[in-house]
């Protein structure tokens, strides 16, 4: 085809969401005055003019087909008012205004074998990222881990167990798409990269990846006459970071890409200010396609935090009030010298002061 | 009508059991009953393809370079290196394409757009990937150009992929929320609206991205997450509802509004006075939301709202996880000015970043870099105390110009 035939793009951007907003939230935009919680998976907001509207929140497998889509809006038109809205977690919340309606949906969707609950304090479903199933870089998948452990923690989602909500987030590469959670399993590799040199020159620019290492250590180098790079493996903290911009700096290892849990990420700054996860166990078996051994360690912590933790205590709260020689006490998790960081800013993790639980 | 060639999946067979769910049992459903041959086999060969993957522990897909027809990002190609094993996925791009703020949809829309991609696509799709876009996976080059311009047509556009402006994101906001304490709605679609031609063409250091959230639950995960972060605030007093106050205390106990309300208040601010009333510091309230969260009927933000801004937050690439920092400790978006002033900010800070920051670079780790001065004295923004946690702890710095800058401070608050 031509480029004169070819259709320009509108480039209209980010569209307008009042469009597709229930009438109710249109007419009370700003105007809310307090929610209740009647039940798990349901809320309650009030309005000041005092309009109700009553969400009904609903965990998906998040890689739709459209087979299930159709399902979850038809569900919507003919139990809910037609206007619904995904959460960050990918669960699908309906909206309806009449109270009476509200038994009836969650009926029709748990019939389709659908979840409703993930409100208050209860385990979130999942946050993950593509996985093997769709991102050129992963070390493990996302979607068959997520629905592995869901099926083990959906009792949590469905009731109000917790001291408070967790957050749970996978990332398949140490980039950490999957972001902050109050328990992360995150790729942990353990090797360098093995380097296929007849490829470097081929596919990547080697001054960017030189430059993509965080420790300095690669270099270019010649390597059977081709131009190539080498890996210094003492300063390598085997990261993947060279691989993204240079595949041939082959970082996934079926046996040495390992699992790593993680915990204490919380974006809220209620109480304190926002937390990063902190590290707790490593070496776990990427184990396809259930992931068992990782699966043991998240419900091992969840007890540990669902017995010992006080009510509005995330789980990095917990930790941090109860201190880490007791949080490897009750886990019975080890605590190794890879816990201590030295990284940038290590010092203010160490402790500075004779602030010692005994 | 079934795929023409069925590929053993015993491991992914095993994630259709369990009560969640299950993504598999959905692309088998694609693969045995849907009646387009391209959408059956291409779903049937993704199922192989990823089978070989939970065999192998290993990812397939490449990426390359595809697009559509006046844009150079959006598009997330991959191509298959396993293609000789699974042909009919050998091509799987995913397209990137930009929600409403708050990801609001009517069914009838939904249908819509997954008419348009049984259309053009493998019938797949995904509310939403991290970054915020609704990703419609796996179609051929020429699927992607179609289905563009099918919902294009229809007001849908597409998000960011590479160094660029990203699509942006919000929490369910103003439109179902009594926490919110902004238009989370229209400061998503003044920001980033603002920036199409950054979206669409990449030819920043690195991605920049939007986050907002109408109070500091943050829901939006902005202050971990986003460039530029904004955060719904207030300034005046906590709205107090006193009966409610009471209803709380008689319904959980006295004991329980202290151990879980007034004791974990992060300042100090709250105390439960002996006639059940509560009493609350304002001017050392640092609006963690807490009271707020547990006795959302009794208390709610203040009435004197706003915005506050945190610059640099992303994740761990390269020089390890980073939350944003505040550069505008408080805004108020009431105006068209107000909003216009933000969006001025926005681009102050991304033109000085394309400037300034190094290739793959993110806004954050320049600021880390350069140091925060520098980075503010690039956008002209004034310091301010409420922009760190404490002051500098080391004498090794060269402070010959103090009297000047003590002479600006004053002069600032001889302005305000």
């Amino acid at each position: 085809m031509a480029m004169a035939d070819m259709r320009p793009p509108i480039e209209s951007g980010c569209p307008d969401g009042f469009q597709y907003m229930h009438p109710t939230m249109r007419r009370n935009f700003g105007l809310w005055k307090y929610h209740t919680d009647p039940k798990p998976g349901v809320l309650r907001h009030v309005a000041e003019s005092g309009e109700e509207i009553f969400t009904v929140k609903c965990g998906t497998q998040r890689i739709l087909d459209i087979f299930s889509l159709r399902e979850l809006t038809s569900i919507g038109d003919e139990f809910a008012d037609g206007f619904v809205r995904f959460t960050i977690r990918s669960n699908i919340e309906y909206y309806v205004t009449d109270e009476s309606k509200i038994d009836p949906l969650i009926e029709a969707l748990e019939s389709k074998g659908y979840v409703v609950g993930g409100t208050k304090n209860s385990v979130a479903a999942m946050s993950h990222t593509q996985g093997w199933l769709h991102c050129d870089i992963p070390g493990t998948d996302a979607s068959g881990v997520v629905k592995s452990m869901m099926d083990e923690l959906i009792g949590e989602f469905k009731s109000w167990n917790m001291p408070n909500r967790v957050h749970i987030t996978t990332s398949c590469c140490q980039i950490n798409c999957g972001g902050q959670g109050d328990i992360a399993i995150n790729i942990q590799h353990t090797k360098p990269p093995k380097i296929d040199h007849a490829q470097v020159s081929n596919v990547c620019e080697r001054p960017s990846v030189v430059a993509r290492c965080p420790v300095a250590a690669i270099r270019p180098a010649m390597v059977d006459g081709k131009p190539s790079l080498e890996v210094d493996e003492k300063k390598c903290i085997c990261c993947g970071a060279c691989f993204p911009p240079c595949p041939p700096m082959m970082i996934n290892d079926a046996e040495h890409s390992k699992l790593a849990v993680w915990v204490g990420g919380n974006h809220s700054n209620a109480r304190g200010k926002p937390t990063f996860q902190k590290l707790v166990a490593s070496a776990i078996p990427n184990n396809p396609p259930r992931w068992p051994e990782a699966g043991a360690i998240v419900k091992l912590i969840l007890k540990c935090y669902k017995e010992d933790a006080r009510d509005w205590e995330r789980v990095g709260e917990w930790v941090e009030r109860i201190g880490w020689p007791r949080f490897f006490e009750l886990t019975g998790l080890p605590f190794t010298k890879y816990h201590i960081d030295n990284w940038r800013g290590a010092r203010a993790s160490l402790n500075a002061s004779t602030h010692i639980r005994f | 009508m079934a795929a023409k060639k069925i590929y053993p999946t015993p491991m992914l067979d095993v994630l259709e059991e369990g009560p969640w769910p299950s993504f598999i049992t959905g692309i088998k459903a694609l693969r045995d009953n849907h009646e387009n041959q391209f959408i059956a086999d291409v779903t049937s060969s993704l199922l192989g393809q990823l089978e070989h993957s939970y065999e192998t522990r290993k990812g397939y897909w490449k990426g390359g370079t595809v697009s559509v027809f006046g844009y150079g990002g959006g598009v997330i190609p991959r191509f298959s290196e396993v293609a000789d094993a699974f042909p009919e996925s050998k091509e799987f791009h995913t397209i990137r394409v930009q929600p409403t703020p708050g990801n609001y949809y009517t069914t009838d829309m939904l249908n819509k757009l997954g008419d348009s991609w049984e259309k053009n696509g493998s019938g797949l799709q995904t509310f939403h990937g991290q970054t915020g876009n609704i990703m419609f996976i796996g179609t051929t080059t020429d699927g992607t150009q179609k289905f563009f311009d099918d919902i294009n047509d229809y007001g849908w556009d597409m998000g960011g992929a590479g160094p660029c402006v990203r699509t942006a994101m919000s929490c369910v906001g103003a439109a179902r929320c009594e926490m919110s304490n902004c238009n989370e709605h229209g400061i998503q679609r003044w920001l980033v609206n603002n920036f199409t031609d950054d979206v669409h063409r990449p030819a920043l250091p690195y991605k920049f991205k939007f986050k907002i959230s109408g109070c500091p639950n943050d829901c939006q995960n902005a202050i971990e997450r986003a460039d530029f972060a904004v955060i719904g605030t207030w300034r005046d007093d906590i709205r107090v509802d006193e009966a409610e106050i009471k209803n709380y205390v008689e319904a959980k106990g006295r004991q329980y509004i202290i151990d879980n309300v007034i004791t974990r208040c992060p300042t100090q601010a709250l105390a439960l006075n002996d006639d059940d009333t509560i009493a609350i510091d304002n001017r050392n309230c640092v609006r963690c939301m807490h009271c707020i969260n547990v006795m959302p009927k009794a208390l709610r933000p203040g009435t004197d709202k706003g915005v506050t801004v945190l610059i640099g937050g992303k994740r761990t690439l390269k020089i390890g996880d980073l939350m944003g920092t505040v550069v505008v400790p408080f805004k108020k978006l009431e105006t068209r000015d107000d909003y216009e002033e933000l969006v001025e900010l926005a681009e102050e800070i991304i033109d000085f970043w394309a400037e300034n920051g190094l290739e793959h670079e993110r806004c954050g780790e320049m600021i880390e870099r350069i140091g925060l001065v520098n980075f503010l004295e690039g956008i002209d923004v004034e310091v301010d105390p409420n922009m760190v946690s404490s002051t500098r702890q080391s004498s090794y710095v060269r402070m010959d110009g103090w009297d000047d800058e003590a002479i600006k401070w004053f002069e600032r608050k001889a302005e305000a």
